[in-house]
């Protein structure tokens, strides 16, 4: 297969195991491009990319950005703090008129889950979800898949732990949609607060004990406490959090195996992983860094629309 | 009316060791002991072909030659004018080729645009000192580009309407390269 089945990247959901399989043989191509002394490839310099961004970013930000400028795309950034929606210009009139300046693809973040999958019906441009919301964030899904897949040579047949901030998370969503499509099992752990209801109906297990769910994993997937979303509160004290949920050395030395520890960044030292944690040989967090934009670049490839 | 398509064969075994033989000795002759050439296959068809070249001058050399494999997916000019992605291979290039002579090996030559990409994809990787190009059939009446090899095994004038069937295996007890119809 050399074509994904989807037109857009939406969401994890629709895409087939053949479609993840596809843009990882396409990152690892990538991957050895990034690493090259010159890192850039000519294969997409007829293409214009805008990168919308209604919501902070850093990583996935520059991540796509670079992606872009290594595939010799034209990029222009747009973030809606300094832009006309602050004036009440509406999504689709914003794309519109980037679209209109012939813009072939668009990266978009935004803070309403189901946003990215309206505007895809809405332009007449390839649309990327950059994160919608609490919903989804495919590419960061992808990325940690290939991490550890990289890692472990599979997924099928790993043990996954999610644990944290699930309820506001659309890593964890992502992550749990990729993973199965691969054949991991997944579990998600954290306070009770912070998991969703029903989401054992996602065929995954759930546990509020942080032992034992470091015990059964192979690879724990940290989250950050994501108190930007947190309208309520969720748990007494970030101290409170950090003493039941956090993970630390001790916690880790306690279960006598080496797993794998991976965080979608920003990290919040001290709160979800100590900084012996996070700096130790358990942690791939920088790799999920450089994969990001091998990553990255493959969807952009696999979804550049033909000329024809 | 029925056109039976015709075939005809360009290589068997012996007449592609031979002609492997004699590319050998005119790479030594312009390279001595390859103590600063190395050689590139052109993934996906002319890494078996380099193997071959690098495995009979080691025989005769009795040294070590490095061998890599370019992929150029990512550099070529058709990008984009179909409606599936074009698919890449692995590169790999375990060296420096940096102020190298550097033979570039393909097994067929034909519009010169594979190797035009080739040139763009191999400067990603340093300044060689030198590139050749080495292939073992040159198509003339082909070439959309003014791109001319160095050392050629065999060279055929065929029409748009023919392709070339290369069938290289890794021990070389069936090779066998045809000329077909389309």
């Amino acid at each position: 297969m050399t074509k994904l089945s989807v037109k857009h990247l939406l969401s994890i959901k629709p895409l087939t195991p053949a479609d993840i399989e596809l843009i990882f043989k396409t990152s690892e191509n990538f991957k050895s491009v990034i690493n090259r002394p010159i890192k850039k490839v000519p294969s997409m310099r007829d293409v214009t990319i805008a990168n919308v961004f209604f919501e902070n970013s850093t990583r996935t930000r520059i991540s796509f950005e670079l992606a872009e400028k290594r595939l010799s795309a034209d990029v222009i950034n747009f973030s809606a703090s300094s832009s006309s929606v602050t004036k009440g210009e509406t999504l689709v009139d914003t794309a519109n008129n980037i679209i209109s300046m012939k813009v072939d693809m668009i990266v978009m973040r935004h803070p309403n889950p189901g946003a990215a999958e309206f505007l895809s019906k809405k332009v007449n441009a390839i649309v990327i979800n950059a994160g919608d919301g609490t919903h989804e964030h495919p590419t960061q899904a992808l990325l940690d898949c290939f991490t550890i897949q990289e890692k472990f040579g599979k997924v099928k047949g790993l043990k996954v732990a999610i644990i944290g901030d699930i309820i506001h998370s659309r890593v964890a969503l992502s992550n749990i949609f990729c993973l199965k499509k691969l054949g991991a099992s997944v579990r998600v752990c954290g306070p009770p607060t912070l998991i969703p209801k029903f989401i054992e109906k996602l065929d995954i297990d759930v546990s509020y004990n942080i032992d034992e769910t470091l015990n059964w994993c192979d690879v724990a997937n940290v989250l950050r406490i994501q108190a930007e979303r947190q309208e309520i509160r969720y748990f007494p004290s970030l101290r409170e959090y950090s003493m039941y949920y956090g993970i630390n050395k001790q916690r880790l030395d306690k279960i006598g195996k080496k797993i794998m520890i991976m965080h979608p960044g920003p990290i919040n030292r001290g709160i979800e992983l100590t900084s012996d944690v996070a700096d130790s040989e358990h942690s791939v967090i920088l790799e999920q860094v450089e994969n990001g934009v091998a990553v990255r670049m493959a969807v952009l490839y696999l979804l550049s629309p033909p000329m024809v | 009316m029925h056109i039976q398509k015709k075939k005809k064969l360009l290589f068997d075994k012996k007449i592609l060791e031979l002609t492997i033989n004699r590319l050998c000795q005119h790479l030594i002759e312009n390279h001595d002991q390859f103590k600063n050439t190395v050689l590139i296959g052109l993934q996906p068809r002319g890494t078996q072909f380099a193997l071959r070249i690098k495995n009979r001058l080691m025989e005769l050399l009795k040294c070590e030659i490095h061998c890599g494999f370019l992929d150029i997916t990512f550099y070529r000019d058709d990008f984009r004018r179909s409606t599936h992605p074009l698919s890449p291979n692995s590169t790999k290039i375990d060296f420096l080729i940096e102020g190298k002579k550097v033979v570039l090996i393909d097994d067929v030559l034909c519009t010169g645009r594979t190797v035009r990409s080739a040139l763009d994809a191999l400067t990603a990787f340093g300044r060689p000192e030198k590139i050749e190009l080495l292939v073992l059939i040159d198509r003339t009446y082909n070439r959309e580009l003014p791109i001319e090899p160095t050392y050629i095994g065999i060279r055929v004038n065929t029409l748009d309407t023919q392709k070339i069937i290369t069938e290289i295996d890794d021990n070389g007890f069936n090779d066998k390269i045809w000329i077909v119809d389309k």
